[in-house]
């Protein structure tokens, strides 16, 4: 560290602070585009970096022997913890990746309210940043937890379908938890108690909130949960600017709240439901499929990769639509090797990208681009749906619920009204799938039982790569 | 001007560019966009830098120990992957390279 005066002086460091939340919103307007969004990224890193710098150069940073070894083990734990897990993530398990990352974010804002706030119970502490603290401490805490929750669920570790207390109670128990945290903040803000447990109280009510809010929620519905578990992560971390007059953070934070809550609305539109009813919970997988409705078409057509390599290498146009199967199955590259071969025999290939396809706003794309599929193939929802009716062969591949025509016909439905893919529009479909179970919202499909449907049942990829070979010897 | 007023002002002109840029982000990279602002919170790390010096008695130094690990493996597991999925939509020309990413290490 160079020690010079300048350096240290609080100018020097507003002005890197101004440098560094210039650098991240500069980075994140490179994300509009995939060529200049790798080096936006990068810039955005950069910007941390000065951010943190600048942060450590303040005048009485290093005061006491300890401050320096307490903050290089911390910045140590997390660079071993945080690192080998982005560097050996799989793609297919970004959504819990960035659940978890969410997570540890929400709860370093929490244990920093917390300790914020036992500086301020000496007194002393201005009352309106002391509000800004607490929001910070309860969204933290409800934002740790939940994303945990989200993690869990998404690993599997805890059931996807949704847990919950029955009848009204689980929403009388939300809004009770919140009251309780509200409560006590209002106590420790007015001051006059003796508060030292109500900070304590906050982050446990919070906690409980947290897991009764998630816990709920059905599989389906967890990358809206986690877009807006980031939206409030990155609000509290704002707050917390706000408290320690650090613009930077409220900038930073600021972004992030603006972002996820973009992305919420986005996705919850496309699922067309709103976003206070994915809260409220209960879906996917609770409601059994009404009436059996689903089941009245009888009879499954199972087929074999030979036939569907003929099917396939004399059609027109193919569109492969794929889900989070593909993700499961990693057959992302065995895809790509089909579409290769299909356009060697003079096959137009395109895929048909649900908004909500696999665990994440965007997940499909990127599994197919690291399978090197050119961006221009990937087709949106809207941009697609016209073309099935001029479509020889759909191929489903581990879609479920967003191919689901009940969306359209069955009023009864849960999914009803969901701007799905019309996939049953086109002359043929091929459905690949491991078995015969629901998707993740546990709805069955009238799709599996129209008779211009066939089923390959089996896993993905040996599916894929075993009809690739028979096109390639046709 | 009041401090305070000043920081609420910011807030709400950040909150406003937050909104107009992230607007314009397609969707298809909608995964990385959420992993890159997710690294973005982990700027939480600067308040555990700031209250480390100012913390006393063990219970608070743990908090924060703890606070700035969470907030490290926030930013630079955010960063890492993020770079790692936009690397995948770059140009495919030139063999695929996961290791430019290399510039984002701690500093202490």
């Amino acid at each position: 560290m160079i020690g010079t005066i300048f350096l240290q002086s609080k100018n020097f460091i507003d002005a890197a602070y101004i440098v560094a939340f210039g650098m991240l919103i500069y980075g994140m307007t490179g994300l509009t585009g995939p060529r200049t969004a790798v080096r936006g990224n990068k810039i955005a890193a950069v910007g941390m970096a000065i951010a943190v710098i600048a942060t450590l150069l303040r005048k009485g940073e290093f005061h006491g022997s300890s401050t320096v070894w307490l903050i290089i083990l911390g910045v140590a734990i997390g660079t071993a913890i945080g690192v080998p897990a982005a560097r050996n993530v799989k793609m297919t398990a970004m959504p819990q990746m960035v659940a978890l990352f969410n997570g540890v974010g929400g709860g370093a804002v929490a244990l920093i309210a917390w300790v914020e706030y036992r500086h301020a119970f000496g007194g002393g502490y201005p009352l309106r940043s002391e509000i800004f603290e607490l929001f910070g401490a309860i969204v933290g805490s409800i934002s740790f937890w939940g994303s945990n929750i989200a993690f869990g669920k998404l690993q599997e570790i805890i059931p996807g379908r949704p847990i919950k207390l029955p009848g009204r109670s689980q929403t009388v128990l939300n809004i009770g938890l919140f009251v309780i945290a509200v409560a006590s903040a209002v106590i420790i803000a007015s001051g006059t108690h003796s508060q030292a447990l109500f900070i304590l109280g906050i982050l446990v009510v919070a906690a409980i909130l947290g897991n009764a809010v998630v816990l709920p929620i059905g599989g389906a519905d967890m990358p809206v949960v986690i877009s807006l578990l980031n939206a409030f992560t990155g609000l509290s971390a704002a707050a917390t600017g706000v408290a320690l007059s650090n613009t930077v953070m409220i900038v930073a934070g600021m972004i992030v709240g603006a972002s996820g809550t973009i992305l919420t609305n986005l996705m919850a539109k496309a699922m067309n439901r709103s976003v206070p009813a994915i809260v409220a919970g209960g879906f996917g997988g609770a409601v059994a499929a009404p009436a059996g409705g689903g089941e009245t078409g009888g009879t499954v057509r199972s087929t074999s990769a030979a036939d569907v390599a003929i099917q396939l290498a004399y059609a027109r146009q193919v569109v492969v639509a794929p889900g989070y199967g593909m993700a499961v199955a990693q057959a992302q590259h065995a895809v790509r090797e089909l579409e290769k071969a299909l356009e060697a025999k003079g096959v137009t290939v395109k895929y048909a990208i649900h908004p909500v396809a696999g665990r994440m706003p965007g997940h499909m794309n990127v599994l197919l681009a690291e399978a090197d599929v050119p961006y221009d193939l990937l087709k949106e929802m809207d941009e697609i749906n016209p073309e099935f009716p001029r479509t020889d062969v759909v191929l489903v591949i581990g879609a479920n619920d967003v191919t689901n025509p009940a969306a359209k016909n069955e009023p009864g439905s849960p999914i009803y009204g969901m701007p799905i893919l019309e996939v049953d529009q086109a002359s043929a479909v091929i459905v690949l799938k491991r078995s015969m179970a629901s998707g993740f919202a546990g709805i069955d499909n009238p799709l599996f039982y129209d008779p211009k449907t066939s089923m390959l049942f089996g896993d993905a990829k040996a599916s894929v790569s075993e009809v690739t070979a028979e096109v390639q010897a046709l | 001007m009041d401090s305070l007023v000043i920081d609420i002002a910011v807030l709400v002109l950040a909150g406003f560019v937050g909104y107009t840029v992230i607007s314009k982000v397609p969707n298809t990279l909608h995964t990385p966009l959420m992993s890159g602002t997710n690294a973005i919170h982990g700027i939480v790390v600067l308040g555990g830098l700031l209250l480390m010096s100012q913390s006393s008695g063990v219970l608070e130094k743990i908090l924060l120990v703890i606070a700035v690990a969470f907030g490290t493996i926030n930013v630079i597991g955010g960063f890492l992957v993020t770079d790692r999925m936009l690397e995948m939509f770059k140009a495919k020309d030139p063999p695929k390279s996961d290791e430019t990413a290399a510039e984002e290490t701690p500093e202490s």
